[in-house]
């Protein structure tokens, strides 16, 4: 902000009042600086490197022995089996549902943009207990699918419809800028080439939106990873068959199993950081270059 | 050149692989998102207006959505004070960890919530060192209280503000701030009368939006608020109660309530942000 003062193009008188401006500003500066640093410190590093602290407090050994922990293991594959599916279905149909918001103008459309962002303001647990409303016991849809014997809830399937609804907005959220931003004409000469719809996406669109698709998948992933009140409600949380990784924690929690939890929520939690992060990492030198 | 003339009309009118393709979006949200929504609608409303006002209105649920609404209100207001000041610094001031810092904004996004409560148990709870100094000298406990539940929400809401103001704290032009200081005008001055006014959409969306956000919260909370019937449980908790001793009225009636609050937010939300764009183009 002083660089208008001294640019020389000023005359000499605003010099004398240049210097208790500057001196405040500064203050100003260092105290926001200094306020804002220790508000983000003490509310997310202070937690997370006693977290750390905390699980590796009777050193390293106890955390892989809680970590090894068979019913441990287990949980951790069933939550990565699940994100894995959550991920594949919403790279493909998120990435329909954000094209046709995009390239699409039709009745009902403002609608449906609206309802993307449902899953935001619908609690984890209510979207557990709508799922058991549809596939329960006495759920509506329990008479037609008992007689083939099919299994939602309390089993996987229902526990991945779970996950799908809670994550949903975060591919589509992601796509649907990059794909504004790129807008049609470079599709409208891959078309008029000769390409079908099919090779103009696969080869011209996609690659365009890749970073805004990757992050999309992180996020997507991450989500599914961390979520724990719809499948608790829906699956059950029965050990080593419906318990994920945070039903996981949360059992051990309960049961006072203090080093198995602290390690088994450092693990989850570090591994969704590196992957938010690494992609974030990976779009920042891509952009460099 | 008969391609060229032929194209423009391929484009706008719709082809069969549009139509699929619609089809399948409208599909996928209709079974995936209002089906289940219809259910619970159904379900909620099936005693009537009445039976839905009755359940809501018992006092264990009642403090519950009173405390979840208080709560998620200070958290707002702490939010945007601080989201907008770390907007500010990230976008003006280079100092050494800038990147550092402007990375761990976007934390939050990607632990999970019940880590978070984890986390917070471990460091403010009344075992550990922090937790029983607190208590034992300021007579203050955060875990299992209210505090707790307004403390994990500011953490897991505060990107929400800061990601909001700072692209528009970015595109802002800078010559009026300069023009201003000239004048004479002071710090304060300048923030109130020449930033302030156009951060004030953004700021508001952020701000509803981590609202909405902290409404439906369980994760964090469950792990950090002891959940005490008429003194830390929230609407969530409420819910899961009530679905666990299957009162599924009473489960339904409160979820509907949160949704509709909650929904209503992001409609706002999305609200803000178009005029917001008109602006822009205009």
């Amino acid at each position: 902000m002083t660089t208008i003062l001294t640019s020389g193009s000023l005359p000499a008188v605003a010099k004398p009042a240049r210097r208790p401006v500057s001196i405040r500003r500064m203050w100003t500066r260092y105290l926001l600086i200094a306020v804002v640093v220790t508000y983000i410190a003490i509310l997310i590093v202070a937690p997370l490197v006693r977290l750390v602290i905390s699980a590796f407090e009777h050193g390293i050994a106890p955390v892989f022995g809680a970590l090894a922990d068979p019913v441990i293991l287990q949980a951790f594959w069933l939550t990565v089996f699940i994100s894995v599916i959550t991920v594949v279905v919403h790279a493909i149909f998120g990435t329909i549902v954000a094209w046709v918001l995009v390239r699409q103008r039709f009745r009902g459309r403002a609608f449906l943009n609206a309802l993307i962002d449902m899953p935001f303001a619908v609690s984890p647990v209510v979207v557990g207990y709508m799922l058991l409303l549809l596939f329960g016991r006495t759920g509506i849809l329990a008479p037609l699918l008992d007689p083939f014997n099919i299994k939602v809830a309390f089993a996987l399937p229902g526990m991945i419809l779970a996950t799908l609804f809670v994550s949903l907005p975060f591919m589509v959220r992601e796509l649907v800028p990059v794909l504004e931003a790129f807008g049609v004409q470079q599709e409208q000469a891959a078309a008029t080439l000769g390409a079908s719809g099919l090779q103009t996406f696969w080869f011209v669109t996609l690659p365009a939106i890749r970073w805004g698709f990757i992050y999309g998948v992180t996020l997507t992933f991450a989500r599914a990873l961390g979520e724990f009140g719809a499948v608790l409600v829906i699956g059950g949380g029965i050990q080593g068959r419906t318990e994920t990784a945070t039903l996981s924690i949360y059992r051990a929690l309960d049961e006072r199993h203090y080093v198995g939890a602290y390690s088994a929520a450092l693990v989850l939690g570090l591994f969704s950081l590196i992957l938010v992060l690494g992609s974030e990492l990976l779009r920042r030198r891509e952009h460099k270059s | 050149m008969s391609v060229a003339i032929e194209n423009p009309r391929a484009v706008n009118r719709p082809r069969l692989g549009e139509w699929t393709l619609r089809s399948i979006a409208i599909t996928y949200l209709t079974v995936l998102i209002i089906i289940p929504l219809i259910i619970i609608f159904r379900d909620g409303l099936s005693g009537g207006l009445g039976e839905l006002w009755h359940q809501v209105t018992l006092p264990v649920a009642w403090h519950a959505l009173k405390l979840t609404m208080w709560t998620a209100a200070v958290m707002t207001i702490i939010n945007s004070i601080m989201g907008l000041l770390t907007a500010y610094v990230l976008v003006r001031y280079t100092f050494p960890g800038h990147a550092f810092l402007n990375a761990v904004i976007d934390l939050p996004l990607a632990i999970p919530t019940l880590v978070t409560g984890v986390m917070l148990v471990i460091l403010y709870g009344p075992q550990e060192a922090l937790g029983a100094w607190l208590k034992q000298h300021w007579g203050i406990s955060i875990i299992f209280a209210p505090p707790g539940i307004i403390l994990a929400l500011l953490f897991i809401t505060f990107p929400f503000v800061v990601r909001a103001v700072q692209p528009v704290l970015l595109t802002l032009d800078r010559a009026q701030e300069q023009a201003a200081a000239t004048l004479g005008a002071g710090v304060w001055t300048i923030f109130s009368r020449i930033v302030l006014p156009p951060l004030v959409l953004p700021l508001a969306s952020g701000a509803l939006l981590s609202f909405a956000r902290a409404i439906g919260e369980f994760g964090a909370i469950v792990i950090v608020a002891g959940n005490l019937p008429m003194y830390s449980q929230t609407a969530a908790v409420y819910v899961l109660g009530q679905v666990e001793s299957e009162n599924r009225v009473g489960a339904s009636a409160i979820s509907i309530v949160m949704i509709t609050i909650a929904f209503t937010l992001i409609l706002v939300v999305d609200w803000l942000q178009h005029r917001r764009n008109i602006g822009v183009t205009r």
